[in-house]
C-alpha cells in the first residue's frame, strides 16, 4: 500500500512537471504576449522622448497633450478575424497606454463574423483579413485597410529553383510534385515545412492558394523562426513565413515571376498576400470620437510604428 | 527563553507545531495531485463526448482547422507509446550497464571521469537536447533517409525529423535517471551476496548477471519506471526533431507525439480544438498513472515470488 502511494505521488509530480513545462511554453508563446511586449516596449520610449523634446519648448502644449489624453473616455470595441489577434491586441493595449480612459476590447470570431457584427451594431469595428464583399459593402460596411500582410514562399540557399508559378506551388503542398526535378529543378526530394493548425500565417497561406486543410507537411513547426531555421538548413526544403522576416539565410522564390517585396505586394502584383481590413459601419467621421482616435492613432507615426512591429507592411 | 534546555512545556509545543507544519506540507503535495486530476478530468472530458469518443481516440485524421474538423488522435496516442517504448528498449540497457560499471568493473579513475559527465548530462535542459537535435542528428537523419528511400515514389521526405530521430534524443535523456537510480539500486545490494557467490567460484560476469542483477530487480524496474515517465513526459527536445506532423508511427515518418500535441497547437488553438487539446493532456496523464500502477503492481509481485 504504502509503495502505491509513493508511486501514485511520483506520478503526480512528474505529471505537475510536464503540465507547468507545457503551461510555460504556451504563455510565452501567447501571439498577446509576444506582440504586447514589444509594442509597449516601442510605445513608451516614443512617448517619453516626445515629452522630453516638447517639455522645454512649449510647457502649456506639453499639458494639453496629457489633458486630452485622459479626456477621452469611452470604450472601443473590435470583433473578427483570428489572423488580426497579433495586431488588435497591440493597437488594444498600446491604444490604452496612450489613453487610459478608453477600454479597447478585442474578441477573435473569424472574419465573416466579425464584419457581421460590426453591421449589426454590437461592436464598433470589425477586424477583417480579406477584402470587404460587395455585399458587405452594400449592407453599409465601409473597408479601411490599416495594413497588408504578405507571405513570402522560401527555399534552402543551395536550390536552384528561384521562380515557381501558384500551379507548381499548389502541387507540391497538396504533395502532388515531390521532386524539385520536376519543376526545373536539381534531381531533389521535396521536403515540405509549414505551421501548425492555427497558426495566422498558414491560415493565409493555405486561404490564398485555396488549398485548406489539403496540405501534406512533411513538417508543422510551431514558429516563424523553426520554419526559417529548417529550411535553411535541410537541403531540398520549402517553407512559407512572413515578408518580414525575410533574411540571406534563405531564398525567397518568385512567385509567378514577381518578386517578394513590399512595392509588388502593394503594387497588387504579388498574389500571396492580404489586406487587413478594420471595417465600420459608415465612414469612420460618422463614428464616436474613441473610435476615431483609434484609427487617428492607427495612421499616426506611432501607430505606424506598431504596424510595422507586428510583422505587416503599411498601406499606401 | 531560547535556551535549548526549555521547558518540558515549551518543547511540546515546538513539537506539536512541528508535527501540524510536516502535515500540512505532506497534504499540499496530495492537494495538487488531487487538484490537478479534477482539473484535468473536467477540462478533458467535455471534448470526448461533443467529438465523440471512438472518433477522437480511433480516428486517424487530425484536421481540427478545417471547415468540417476532424480529432482523431490515435497516430498521436501510438507516437507516444512506440517512442517511449523504443526510446526505452535503446535507453535501458545503455543505462543499466553503466550502472553495472560504475558500481561493480570501474575503476576509481575511470569512474571519476563517467560520472561527472553522466551528472552534467542530467543537468542539460531539455531544449539544449533538441536543438543539438536539430543542428547534428536530423542533418545526418537526412542523408540516411535520402539513401534508404532513394527509389522510393510513396515516401514523404522529412529532412530527417522524424520518429527516430526523437526516439534517439529521447534514450539519451533518459539515460542519467536510469543510471543513477539503477546504480545506487546495486550498491544497496549486500556485499555477503557478492562475496558469497565469488566464493561458491562464479565468475565476476556470473556474479554480476544472476546475483547482484537479479537482487537489485526492483530498483532497477523503479528506473524504467522514472525513465518512461521522463520520456512520455518530455516535449520541448523532441517538438523540435521530431517534424511534428500527424503520422502513424513508422520510423522515418514525420510524427506528433502527446506532449508535442499540446505545446504546438495550444498557442491559437480555440473552442473545440482547444477541449480536444486538453483531453490529449488527459490521455498523457491517464498514461502516466496508468504506467504508474501499472509497474508497481509487477514490482510488487515480482517481490512476493522471491
Amino acid at each position: 500500500m504504502k509503495k502505491r502511494m509513493i508511486s501514485l505521488l511520483a506520478a503526480g509530480i512528474l505529471v505537475v512537471g510536464s503540465l507547468t513545462g507545457c503551461g510555460n511554453t504556451t504563455e510565452t508563446e501567447s501571439p498577446a504576449a509576444q506582440s504586447s511586449a514589444p509594442a509597449a516596449q516601442e510605445a513608451a520610449p516614443e512617448e517619453s522622448s516626445a515629452a522630453q523634446e516638447s517639455a522645454p519648448a512649449e510647457e502649456s502644449s506639453a499639458a494639453e497633450v496629457a489633458e486630452a489624453n485622459t479626456d477621452l473616455s469611452g470604450s472601443v470595441s473590435m470583433s473578427g478575424s483570428t489572423s488580426m489577434e497579433k495586431l488588435a491586441n497591440a493597437v488594444a493595449e498600446s491604444f490604452m497606454v496612450k489613453y487610459p480612459n478608453v477600454t479597447v476590447t478585442a474578441e477573435f470570431t473569424g472574419s465573416s463574423a466579425g464584419v457581421e457584427s460590426v453591421l449589426a451594431g454590437s461592436c464598433d469595428i470589425g477586424n477583417s483579413s480579406r477584402a470587404l464583399t460587395e455585399d458587405e459593402k452594400a449592407e453599409g460596411a465601409v473597408e479601411n485597410i490599416v495594413a497588408i500582410d504578405g507571405i513570402a514562399v522560401v527555399v534552402d540557399p543551395a536550390n536552384t529553383v528561384t521562380n515557381l508559378t501558384k500551379d507548381q506551388l499548389i502541387s507540391i503542398y497538396t504533395g502532388e510534385t515531390t521532386n524539385w526535378s520536376e519543376v526545373g529543378g536539381a534531381d531533389q526530394a521535396i521536403v515540405v515545412v509549414g505551421r501548425e493548425a492555427g497558426s495566422g500565417t498558414r491560415g493565409a497561406f493555405e486561404e490564398l492558394l485555396e488549398i485548406e486543410d489539403a496540405c501534406a507537411y512533411a513538417n508543422e513547426l510551431d514558429s516563424t523562426g523553426a520554419v526559417m531555421a529548417k529550411v535553411a538548413s535541410t537541403p531540398g526544403a520549402i517553407g512559407y513565413v512572413s515578408l518580414d522576416v525575410l533574411d540571406d539565410t534563405v531564398i525567397a522564390v518568385q512567385l509567378d515571376g514577381v518578386d517578394a517585396t513590399e512595392e509588388n505586394i502593394k503594387a497588387g502584383s504579388y498574389s500571396l498576400s492580404r489586406p487587413f481590413v478594420m471595417a465600420t459601419k459608415g465612414e469612420i467621421s460618422e463614428q464616436k470620437p474613441e473610435v476615431q482616435e483609434l484609427f487617428n492613432y492607427l495612421a499616426s507615426e506611432e501607430g505606424q510604428e506598431l504596424i510595422k512591429s507586428v510583422g505587416l507592411i503599411l498601406p499606401e | 527563553m531560547n535556551s535549548i534546555v526549555g521547558n518540558s512545556k515549551s518543547k511540546s509545543m515546538v513539537e506539536k507545531s512541528a508535527q501540524v507544519i510536516f502535515t500540512v506540507c505532506a497534504f499540499f503535495a496530495v492537494l495538487a495531485v488531487v487538484s490537478i486530476t479534477a482539473y484535468m478530468i473536467l477540462s478533458g472530458t467535455p471534448a470526448l463526448s461533443q467529438v465523440g469518443i471512438a472518433e477522437l481516440l480511433f480516428g486517424t485524421v487530425w484536421k481540427p482547422t478545417a471547415a468540417e474538423p476532424s480529432y482523431g488522435i490515435l497516430y498521436v496516442i501510438l507516437t507516444s507509446i512506440v517512442g517511449t517504448t523504443m526510446a526505452i528498449v535503446l535507453g535501458v540497457p545503455i543505462g543499466v550497464f553503466t550502472a553495472i560499471f560504475l558500481a561493480e568493473t570501474a575503476s576509481k579513475r575511470l569512474a571519476a571521469i563517467v560520472r561527472p559527465a553522466i551528472e552534467l548530462l542530467a543537468g542539460i535542459p531539455s531544449v539544449i537536447y533538441g536543438l543539438l537535435g536539430i543542428m547534428l542528428l536530423c542533418p545526418a537523419m537526412y542523408k540516411l533517409e535520402q539513401v534508404i528511400f532513394a527509389d522510393s515514389s510513396t515516401h514523404q521526405f522529412t529532412g530527417g525529423a522524424n520518429l527516430l530521430s526523437a526516439v534517439l534524443v529521447l534514450a539519451i535523456m533518459i539515460l542519467p535517471t536510469v543510471i543513477n537510480i539503477s546504480e545506487s539500486a546495486l550498491r544497496s545490494v549486500p556485499s555477503s551476496l557478492k562475496a558469497a557467490s565469488l566464493a561458491m567460484g562464479a565468475s565476476e560476469i556470473q556474479t554480476i548477471f544472476k546475483v547482484i542483477l537479479p537482487a537489485a530487480k526492483s530498483g532497477i524496474v523503479t528506473a524504467i519506471v522514472l525513465g518512461v515517465g521522463r520520456a512520455i513526459g518530455e516535449a520541448m527536445a523532441i517538438s523540435l526533431v521530431s517534424g511534428s506532423s500527424v503520422n502513424a508511427p513508422f520510423p522515418f515518418n514525420s510524427v506528433r507525439f502527446l506532449t508535442t500535441a499540446l505545446v504546438s497547437e495550444m498557442g491559437y488553438a480555440s473552442d473545440l480544438h482547444r477541449q480536444v487539446l486538453f483531453t490529449i493532456g488527459l490521455v498523457l496523464f491517464a498514461f502516466i498513472m496508468f504506467i504508474n500502477l501499472g509497474l508497481t503492481r509487477i514490482l510488487k509481485g515480482g517481490a512476493k515470488h522471491e
